[in-house]
């Protein structure tokens, strides 16, 4: 097993002025291996995006601290639940734009870019706007876009939440296979117990609000998962155990 | 192309063919109501000695730098207020009271101010024109989606970054829309200043054309400055249809 990327130590968060006091997460602690796909599952109101938010840098924590070994700010790839494309920028202009923000070289960025939308299986879109596009389209774009400054870390934010059951499903083969070809950490959240058992490495069970790890599971299925692994007897029990262990 | 000029060329034909019939058999006298034929010997007269050329220009020339300025501070003021709550309530108070006055009534007032030149216009024109552009910002900043400055965040992005690459291009659909008003409104603004006191412009020939029984020259003014509120409306789409093609529903 590889060293441990991210440490999360005693993180809690309250929303002092919003909502009087909404304690959204309670002294939370864990850890991400390098290259660890690692999802978050718990009800909605579970205080799971907040701890992609604090770990995204977006809000800060009101204590507890949470740890990279890269450094102090790792570079962070994000994808939302909707896939926060900017509508006046091309695919390939939008895929472009963590490159554009860090300054990359347009040669460089140029390259870069090909090599993801040929990952995400978006070639002959590269000049398409957001408005031609399929919700899943939409969606591998704003992967591609978490991906092309290669990031130390990626946080997904329940990507697929907003897609058909027949996308979402295509899409976790998609992220099955971009995650093998990419190595990336990944921590994902999500409320769909066979969508954490089809990618992660491990599942991390939270409980309502105020948010806390009530398990940490191991997810020992064989890679790569192809769709009929829904059917193997450790597949029913994993989720029997998730799905009892949610309330 | 052919086709969507036909009903307007139509239309205008229907129109000047009214005009000169009124004209003709209404017994209205000619200084009231001139032909069309009297008002193009006019124009052409005011073409042919200079005098049209040159008091369009002053009157364009102080719209556009009105313009300039009202469209400049406006954005920026607009913006502050829309990034902080605190400022807005400070000022917000004295913006809307200050659309309360009439800027015909303060038109002379600037006149006498400034001058009569194309300074006092200039600014009755950027008058005219702040508001809607002002409000149009703040709108259109504001509605900047949330979940694109998150995703900036997420990016370590700059201030400056944010501004260019995320709120300068949402906010512009709405901005232009402010601006379209903006630039209709700026041509009212000139010609209310030079109504007031003004030795050139179009609002100029209005006054005089209205002295002298010279309805024809009162007519051909009225048509300069329909012509260059259009050409400004258009100027304003042409930059629509340039920067918000990823909005048009095609």
């Amino acid at each position: 097993m590889s060293a441990s990327i991210l440490t999360v130590r005693g993180l809690s968060v309250v929303f002092s002025t919003e909502n009087n006091g909404l304690h959204a997460l309670d002294s939370v602690s864990f850890d991400v291996n390098s290259r660890e796909f690692v999802c978050v599952l718990g009800p909605s109101g579970s205080g799971k995006t907040t701890l992609l938010r604090v770990l995204a840098g977006l809000i800060p924590p009101t204590s507890g601290s949470f740890t990279f070994s890269g450094g102090e700010q790792p570079s962070i790839g994000m994808v939302f639940q909707q896939a926060t494309l900017m509508p006046w920028r091309t695919v390939t202009e939008n895929i472009g734009l963590p490159l554009e923000v860090g300054k990359v070289n347009q040669a460089v960025a140029r390259e870069k870019i090909r090599d993801l939308i040929e990952l995400v299986g978006l070639q002959g879109f590269e000049d398409s706007l957001p408005r031609d596009l399929s919700g899943g389209m939409a969606q591998r774009v704003a992967i591609a876009r978490a991906l092309i400054h290669d990031p130390d870390l990626l946080l997904l934010d329940e990507p697929f939440a907003s897609l058909d059951a027949m996308t979402r499903e295509r899409m976790w083969m998609e992220l099955s296979r971009i995650w093998q070809a990419r190595q990336k950490t990944v921590v994902m959240v999500t409320h769909s117990i066979n969508e954490s058992l089809f990618l992660a490495d491990r599942v991390l069970v939270f409980t309502q609000r105020p948010g806390k790890i009530k398990m940490d599971m191991e997810v020992d299925l064989p890679r790569p998962r192809e769709d009929d692994i829904r059917y193997l007897a450790r597949f029913g029990e994993l989720a029997r155990q998730l799905r009892a262990t949610i309330e | 192309m052919y086709k969507r000029l036909l009903p307007i060329v139509f239309s205008a034909f229907v129109f000047l063919l009214a005009w000169s019939l009124a004209a003709r058999y209404s017994g209205i006298p000619n200084f009231i109501l001139p032909s069309p034929l009297s008002v193009w010997a006019r124009f052409l007269r005011a073409v042919n000695d200079g005098s049209l050329a040159y008091h369009t220009g002053i009157t364009l020339s102080e719209i556009v730098l009105g313009l300039i300025a009202g469209v400049t501070i406006a954005t920026i003021l607009g913006y502050l207020l829309a990034k902080s709550r605190s400022l807005e309530k400070i000022l917000s108070p004295y913006i809307v009271a200050s659309q309360a006055i009439p800027v015909v009534a303060i038109a002379p007032l600037l006149i006498i101010w400034l001058g009569d030149g194309i300074l006092s216009k200039a600014i009755i024109c950027a008058l005219i024109v702040f508001f809607p552009v002002l409000v149009n910002t703040i709108v259109g900043v504001r509605a900047v989606p949330a979940a694109l400055y998150d995703l900036m965040n997420s990016l370590h992005a700059s201030r400056a970054q944010i501004l260019w690459k995320v709120e300068a291009p949402a906010s512009l659909p709405v901005f232009l829309g402010g601006m379209r008003v903006g630039a209709t409104l700026s041509v009212i603004g000139a010609i209310v200043g030079e109504l007031v006191d003004a030795q050139s412009g179009l609002g100029f020939l209005l006054r005089v054309g209205d002295f002298q029984y010279d309805t024809p020259m009162v007519f051909v003014a009225v048509f300069t400055l329909i012509a260059l509120a259009l050409m400004l409306y258009g100027i304003v789409r042409m930059l629509e249809n340039k920067f918000l093609k990823w909005q048009n529903i095609s």
